[in-house]
């Protein structure tokens, strides 16, 4: 009896120790990402300095290379995919957990489901081939008549670039973000809503002030797991930015983002500073990520005290 | 039941003999490994399969680029590598590589306007890269409709697209530029992604074909074996000797024949602006690399027997596939080359 007590303990100790070592795993791997990326960015670290930061040079040729353009595209074109992608997503849940009859939810909740099981590469051609025609042909074209004295929506209207990535991109984050809110909306306890309903509140109300409040934390959450996903796409975005390392305030001009010159000019990249500034832009992709997973945490932290909830 | 067993321990027997003979005495079919160029790869498989079924010496090639196939020679992972872009004389040297043309392939202007027929619009060489400069900006620009009288050319913006990918197309297009404009050899200049003036970038021929296909007013460059097969509309290009030619496997031949092979150590040379009347003037080679000396005998050989079976008798196989096949004067040159200087412990391994 006590030797089987005995045993247990150690089995114990040894399947501790086993689920221990592969949580800590998680760390070992970025951390070696992290410095293999540095290791292999040095040389172009050592020459570009700073300046790589701020220069939106991209020559092969005579080897100057500069990551503005790539950076400015990430952000933009995440950016884009945000603005449209969380309102909808938003409005999204909140129909499909307060509004809609079970009959009509349940399969809109499926079909979502499945629209993010949809590969990245299906979005891509879907973008070029169908979306980006589309584009060219009716959206731009409105947007130049209507907008075009503004400088963001001038040049000719060619169905690829900035825009046409941003918007596939927050289609393919829509589906991350409403099926995370939906979670989040239906975990509102009814007591909590029934209550407010109680009091003579709205349903516009009851949405506002109880729903959404209380679900703040998930969906920023959500918000964040969808940028996540939008800052690191690269076949879909590749396909449709338009590949260039022009910077253009226009958001019909072609752009490129980080992912997608790793993905575009990794394999014929021969010269050692080629290569060692395509190591970098990764290094820079890497920490933006990680930075705007800490500000979020700070923010939600913060968030967290605001409403004194725990 | 005793039976049973004694078939099986002599099953089992057998099968033991087996895989010790194969262990012991030297393995029957070889297997050559190469990796480099994605252009050429639909060719080489096809080759590799016709001849593992003459002599069932299996070859695995990995169209995983020029630049990978470069580096994984000379990480010596591989018996040889595949370029589209010939690696300079000293790197040859530094690396104890040798290098030959394989296949030659071409690289047309490809373009989108809509009352303009495939093959009716005449483009020169200079022209050519004030387009891809974004000089000339506009289709009825005076010096596009100079070369071409009775063609209606719209007044709508020209958007030129290019590869967005490193690439051995983009060197050869870019080579090509650099040769017949002097704006473009200070500006740009040539390598498999340079800094482009103007214009979108697609990722491969399908996405620049893609691109090009959907932006009215579009110019764009793919090879010509890509262009062929999705009937994407060429241009005609203006050569050295001041005419006007079509793509065709006999204006790549022409340049490939005119050009001055002997005359070019390590197979330096690329065929754009090549001399003689039917040259088309933006053709280049797909090279092999191998090392100069190889350790394994027995492999070196086969490998080269490879190489000199596609020469021989791959003509027919290339053209189908809308691939240049190497001259014969061209290829004998290159087999007297292995002889020279592709070795093993000093002792020619060819022929």
């Amino acid at each position: 009896m006590e030797r089987k007590q005995a045993n247990h303990n150690r089995a114990d100790a040894v399947f501790r120790l086993a689920t221990g070592l592969c949580a800590s795993m998680v760390f070992v791997i970025m951390l070696g990402i992290l410095f293999e990326l540095y290791r292999n960015s040095r040389l172009s670290i050592g020459q570009f300095g700073f300046r790589f930061l701020l220069s939106s040079a991209w020559n092969p040729v005579t080897d100057d290379f500069g990551a503005l353009s790539s950076i400015f595209g990430t952000l933009v074109s995440t950016l884009i995919a945000m603005v449209l992608a969380v309102p909808l997503s938003l409005v999204i849940a909140l129909f499909l957990v307060e509004l809609a009859p079970p009959a009509l939810s349940r399969p809109v909740g499926y079909a979502i489901e499945l629209l993010a099981a949809i590969p990245s590469i299906i979005y891509g051609m879907w973008g070029l081939f169908v979306f980006a025609p589309f584009m060219s042909g009716y959206v731009q074209p409105a947007l130049s008549d209507s907008f075009g004295f503004l400088p963001l929506f001038s040049g000719p209207p060619m169905g690829i670039g900035m825009l046409s990535a941003g918007i596939i991109l927050a289609l393919m984050i829509l589906p991350y973000i409403s099926a995370v809110m939906r979670e989040v909306f239906s975990m509102v306890p009814a007591v909590v809503k029934e209550s407010a309903f109680g009091m003579g509140a709205t349903t516009w109300e009851v949405t506002y002030k109880v729903t959404v409040r209380y679900g703040l934390r998930g969906l920023l959450g959500a918000s964040f797991l969808g940028l996540g996903r939008a800052i690191g796409e690269t076949m879909a975005v590749t396909f449709v930015i338009g590949n260039d390392h022009r910077l253009g305030l226009s958001l019909f001009s072609p752009g490129n983002t980080i992912a997608s010159t790793l993905a575009n000019e990794f394999a014929e990249a021969s010269a050692p500073i080629y290569l060692s500034s395509l190591m970098e832009l990764g290094l820079i992709l890497f920490l933006i990520t990680f930075l705007i997973q800490m500000l979020a945490q700070v923010w939600l932290h913060r968030l967290q005290k605001g409403t004194g909830r725990a | 039941m005793k039976n049973m067993t004694t078939k099986i321990l002599g099953m089992g027997a057998v099968f033991c003999a087996m895989v010790l003979s194969n262990q012991v005495l030297p393995a029957g079919p070889a297997t050559l490994n190469g990796a480099g160029a994605t252009f050429p790869y639909p060719l080489y498989s096809q080759w590799a399969y016709q001849y593992n079924q003459l002599t069932g010496i299996k070859l695995n090639y990995q169209s995983i680029g020029s630049g990978g196939g470069i580096a994984q020679i000379k990480a010596r992972t591989v018996d040889f590598g595949a370029s589209d872009a010939p690696l300079k004389p000293e790197e040859l040297k530094a690396a104890g590589l040798t290098q030959f043309p394989m296949i030659i392939g071409g690289v047309v202007p490809v373009i989108n306007l809509k009352d303009v027929k495939p093959g009716q619009l005449r483009l020169s060489g200079p022209l050519l890269a004030d387009i891809f400069l974004g000089k000339v900006a506009k289709w009825n620009d005076p010096e596009i409709t100079k070369l071409n009288p009775g063609v209606k050319l719209p007044d709508t913006a020209i958007t030129v697209v290019h590869r967005a990918d490193g690439s051995g197309t983009t060197w050869i297009f870019t080579n090509y530029l650099d040769k017949v404009s002097p704006e473009w050899h200070s500006k740009v200049g040539t390598d498999k992604a340079v800094a482009w003036p103007a214009g979108v970038g697609g990722k491969g021929n399908e996405g620049v074909a893609a691109y090009v296909q959907q932006i009215g007013g579009a110019i764009g460059y793919v090879e010509f074996a890509y262009a062929e097969e999705n009937q994407i509309a060429y241009v005609q290009l203006q050569n050295q000797a001041q005419k006007f030619v079509m793509p065709t496997i006999e204006a790549f031949q022409a340049a490939a024949a005119n050009a001055d092979w002997e005359k070019a150590p390590g197979y330096y040379l690329v065929l754009t602006d090549q001399p003689g009347e039917k040259t088309w003037a933006i053709s280049g080679a797909s090279f092999i690399l191998v090392y100069k000396d190889q350790a394994n005998p027995d492999q070196a050989k086969e490998m080269l027997k490879f190489f000199d079976w596609c020469y021989q008798h791959g003509a027919d196989t290339a053209k189908k596939l809308n691939y240049v096949p190497i001259p014969q004067k061209v290829y004998e040159l290159v087999e007297k080359t292995w002889t020279n200087e592709v070795k093993s412990s000093d002792k020619p391994l060819w022929p």
